[in-house]
């Protein structure tokens, strides 16, 4: 059974999104998206300053077996893109809401995460995709 | 709902994640695909493959139908138990399938086949064992399992009698035979040393549990793929199928064009090909910028055109992306392949890439040593 933070908001297509203390919002894909997966050897994030849309592929996770695209669950800036996956692209899969994380952005409209699933709704969808 | 084999409530019990292969519901990995692959390289794993088809073939003239069907030759088989990789072609030269064919002896071989071409490689064998009145057995009463590693033939050997045991340990590479129950043979898709067991279904299970207990590690197919690609191993389907022969898919070495009057199944259009000389080979890539190469991925080849991937992978072992290509014969060392837009540098390189746990991609490069 994988896990899903009760305080983070998620999208169809398996990313999570954290509110930051600044306004800004970290995202990353979720337990269940890495379980299915498998090792992931490479990350391709997005560039600082780059502007993106809601549902735009934004980076590109691949493990052994498949390259996926992950979408910004919401438009805005990106601030930053996680350093660490370079040389270690396995912490997604041993930590996918902590170190794992992929970037960092900017929304353009504040109140955009309300339009995300919340954790109930994302379990529940986890479930009917048989997890 | 796909074909199941008699391992497959083992498997979900194991935790695997299944997949479908060829029509099979098979485990691609039971929680880490690399680690399972390291598994192999350092120790010994354990693969159901048992999908894989195994055929026997009786009667006073099947070297003869042998010769005829394998661009391998059989002839080449001087001792009971010997086996021969080979693969059977079409009249047009294309790899209708690869196989091992291991001589038993008494007019006895025994074929074992890929899953995905089962069925459209019985309808030819049988088709052509006619005019031969060769008999053709598929076996589908039987298990086969492939344990693999530097420590496999040990753990093999743990599990039988102390002479079955001698003998398994004996088998010399490349061969295999009746020895107890089992069919045992020194082969396998990884490039390490271990044995591939093939045994009654009813017995795979129980088998499986006595190599996990002296610590074989369970392995998915998902490390059978990368472990395959590292030791410089065609897959079919990806790397050559009915549109490709040996010559274009690295496989020259498997052909035998000698002795000149063994007609076998595909030999004119490899005579013509050979003599209009090699437009397209497959090579070996190393990708040299960050990324993984994938199947379908175009590789740009300097002054001499365009070629694919036809297999690639992340190399757990080399820590890189490595590939399989077809590419034009006049390819140098150094190929562009088309990621996601991007132009990425990749050395060309001869397979294998790992071989005993080894890396060889860098063996052109060594300098002796004073």
């Amino acid at each position: 059974m994988s896990k899903v933070p009760s305080d983070l908001k998620y999208t169809k297509t398996h990313e999570w999104v954290k509110k930051l203390p600044d306004g800004s919002v970290e995202i990353g894909i979720t337990d269940h998206a890495q379980h299915a997966l498998g090792d992931l050897v490479f990350v391709e994030v997005p560039e600082t300053g780059r502007t993106v849309t809601a549902g735009e592929p934004v980076a590109v996770v691949e493990s052994v077996k498949a390259a996926s695209d992950v979408y910004s669950p919401i438009a805005g800036v990106i601030t930053a893109g996680n350093p660490d996956l370079a040389a270690a692209p396995e912490l997604i899969n041993s930590d996918p809401y902590g170190a794992g994380w992929l970037m960092r952005l900017t929304p353009a409209d504040a109140g955009s995460l309300t339009q995300l699933m919340d954790a109930a709704a994302y379990e529940t969808l986890v479930q009917a995709e048989g997890d | 709902m796909g074909r199941r084999t008699p391992l497959y409530d083992l498997h979900l019990s194991l935790g695997a994640r299944m997949v479908d292969f060829g029509g099979w519901d098979m485990p691609v990995h039971y929680g880490s695909q690399i680690d399972e692959h390291h598994a192999v390289r350092r120790g010994a794993g354990i693969f159901d493959v048992s999908h894989m088809c195994v055929v026997d073939l009786k009667g006073e003239r099947t070297r003869t139908l042998l010769e005829r069907l394998l661009a391998n030759n059989v002839g080449k088989l001087k001792f009971r138990g010997k086996a021969l990789y080979s693969c059977m072609l079409n009249e047009a030269g294309g790899v209708i399938d690869d196989l091992i064919v291991y001589f038993q002896g008494d007019h006895a071989y025994r074929l074992v086949v890929n899953a995905g071409t089962r069925d459209k490689d019985l309808a030819w064998i049988r088709q052509n064992a006619k005019d031969f009145d060769v008999e053709v057995t598929e076996r589908t009463d039987l298990a086969m399992l492939a344990v693999q590693g530097p420590a496999a033939r040990a753990a093999v050997a743990k599990l039988l009698s102390m002479s079955d045991a001698a003998t398994a340990l004996s088998l010399e590479s490349f061969s295999g035979l009746p020895i107890g129950r089992w069919f045992i043979g020194r082969t396998g898709y990884t490039g390490e040393d271990g044995f591939e067991i093939v045994l009654d279904a009813s017995e795979a299970e129980s088998v499986w549990k006595q190599l996990s207990a002296l610590g074989v590690a369970s392995c998915g197919l998902g490390a059978r793929d990368t472990l395959r690609l590292e030791a410089g191993m065609n897959l079919y389907g990806n790397d050559m199928d009915e549109t490709k022969h040996p010559l274009e898919s690295a496989l020259a070495w498997t052909v035998a064009m000698d002795p000149p009057e063994r007609r076998f199944i595909g030999r004119s259009a490899l005579e013509a090909a050979k003599a209009k000389g090699d437009s397209r080979k497959l090579v070996g890539l190393v990708l040299e910028d960050r990324g993984v190469l994938r199947p379908h991925q175009k590789v740009l080849v300097p002054g001499a055109g365009e070629g694919e991937v036809t297999s690639g992978t992340f190399s757990p072992t080399l820590q890189c992306s490595i590939a399989f290509a077809r590419v034009p014969a006049g390819v140098g060392s150094q190929v562009q392949v088309e990621i996601r837009g991007k132009q990425l540098n990749a050395r060309v390189v001869r397979p294998p890439f790992v071989r005993n746990g080894q890396s060889l991609i860098d063996r052109e490069l060594e300098t002796p040593k004073s």
